[in-house]
């Protein structure tokens, strides 16, 4: 590979100097393990601080930073459909005696309930005091009467290809929407609307985007993440192996 | 490229060009900026939210992101094989009296040639080669953390992905800046394409350098 005979200048010169190329490579491995270590201190203060940063930045820049204090964009496939108040529609169906059909419409007829609670993703980033307004599931459950041995909930969207799932009884809580605002505004394509799920206390993979089905079941079926690992009964601070504080 | 290298010395023969990069190092250097561009394309798509939305598809996006990041040491593996390419690396590892000196020109925006007296490589080039050498080992590591969730402690999974989000930003920048300097200065590109640049640049840039 080198056609200089060994004794070229070359070679001589290399044996000079001091090592100090091995000790910068080693010291920047040092840190990397030294950042993993204190990742937990060091992100606590870090996102306090992007998080009040983030507020008053017009130019949007700190939206880009790791943990930015907003929310980032997940879709698990290519593209997704646009919905609308015209061709939108959600199912109620499954082990209940009275299957329905809601247009948006229908949905936005319905008492709603507004709820501002911090929203936490499971890689991490949390988004503090975000307003969720539409229906509580529970009033859509019992309006299709629910049958005695149902036990869980499964939830499908027009994208295609997500699907989560809840427990009857996690199900019913008043704290679970089927949101069709956030931060007071109509909720928009890039957040998963017109309607999507809201689960206040779990890790946001739960509030499932593009919400167009919901099926009353025997048993839970676990969603698009959880065959991927994630937890089923995904509580903020007491799944995935995290501690973060609780949401709802 | 010849144009240029006429431009700084009309009389150039090729007699009077120096070898500065062997084979091997030319394919190291390309195969390894080839990954690292992939790592970082499909890492944009991932982090930035106007890329992702325009590509979405998460799931192929991390695994090519994944495949690109455990193949970026590979290039410099197979670099080992070659004596010259282990002779740079010696290059790349010592620092002379004279690197204190460059260091000390580059804090001070000193732009005289005294001021950046440099061997092979500058201060600035060795600084850089291990940085990112050592830069890129973090990212494997918290990467193969949050690739393989049930090898480590979950809890780490965050720390490890902490470190990743903000050492990636870090290389974006860095990363910018090796190829701005690059962009700015033809005959060192030319060296890494032909492996040989002009005796003057050598002794322009690389006084200390004994080809």
């Amino acid at each position: 590979m080198n056609p200089e005979p060994t004794e070229s200048p070359e070679e001589e010169q290399e044996a000079q100097g001091r090592p100090i190329g091995r000790r910068v490579l080693l010291g920047t491995l040092g840190l990397g393990a030294l950042g993993v270590v204190s990742a937990p201190v060091l992100q606590k203060g870090m996102d306090g601080f992007l998080g009040a940063v983030s507020g008053k930045d017009p130019t949007g820049l700190t939206g880009l930073l790791p943990n930015g204090g907003g929310f980032r964009y997940y879709s698990v496939t290519a593209s997704v459909p646009n919905r609308n108040a015209q061709n939108y529609r959600l199912t109620v169906d499954g082990l209940v005696d009275r299957p329905a059909t809601y247009t948006l419409a229908d949905l936005r007829a319905m008492p709603q309930t507004r709820l501002v609670k911090d929203v936490q993703c499971v890689t991490g980033w949390r988004v503090p005091g975000t307003p969720f307004e539409g229906v509580r599931l529970s009033r859509l459950l019992d309006a299709a009467g629910v049958r005695a041995k149902a036990g869980a909930v499964r939830f499908t969207c027009f994208d295609g290809a997500y699907t989560e799932s809840l427990t009857l009884d996690q199900a019913r809580r008043s704290d679970i929407l089927v949101a069709l605002r956030m931060q007071d505004k109509p909720l928009g394509h890039d957040h998963g609307g017109p309607v999507r799920l809201y689960v206040a206390p779990m890790y946001f993979y739960k509030s499932a985007k593009w919400l167009s089905g919901i099926t009353v079941t025997e048993d839970v079926k676990p969603g698009y993440w959880e065959d991927r690992g994630y937890d089923v009964d995904a509580w903020v601070g007491k799944s995935n192996g995290r501690d973060d504080d609780p949401t709802s | 490229m010849t144009l240029r290298a006429e431009a700084h010395a009309p009389a150039t023969e090729p007699s009077s060009r120096v070898r500065r990069f062997g084979r091997t190092d030319r394919w190291v250097h390309r195969t390894t900026a080839a990954l690292m561009g992939i790592c970082v394309a499909t890492a944009a798509c991932l982090y930035i939210p106007e890329f992702a939305e325009l590509v979405g598809r998460r799931q192929l996006v991390v695994r090519i992101h994944e495949l690109a990041g455990v193949a970026l040491p590979v290039p410099v593996l197979f670099g080992l094989f070659s004596r010259g390419f282990r002779v740079n690396l010696g290059f790349l590892n010592r620092f002379g009296p004279h690197d204190r000196v460059w260091v000390r020109g580059a804090l001070l925006r000193d732009k005289r040639r005294s001021a950046r007296p440099a061997d092979k490589f500058n201060a600035g080039q060795k600084i850089y080669a291990n940085w990112i050498a050592g830069a890129s080992l973090v990212m494997l590591g918290t990467g193969l953390m949050m690739w393989f969730t049930h090898l480590t402690p979950i809890m780490w999974r965050t720390s490890a992905t902490f470190v990743h989000d903000w050492l990636a930003l870090t290389i974006g920048i860095v990363l910018g800046g090796h190829i701005g300097m690059a962009l700015g200065d033809p005959e060192a590109r030319a060296g890494l394409r032909t492996g040989k640049v002009s005796r003057e640049w050598a002794k322009r840039e690389h006084p200390l350098w004994k080809p």
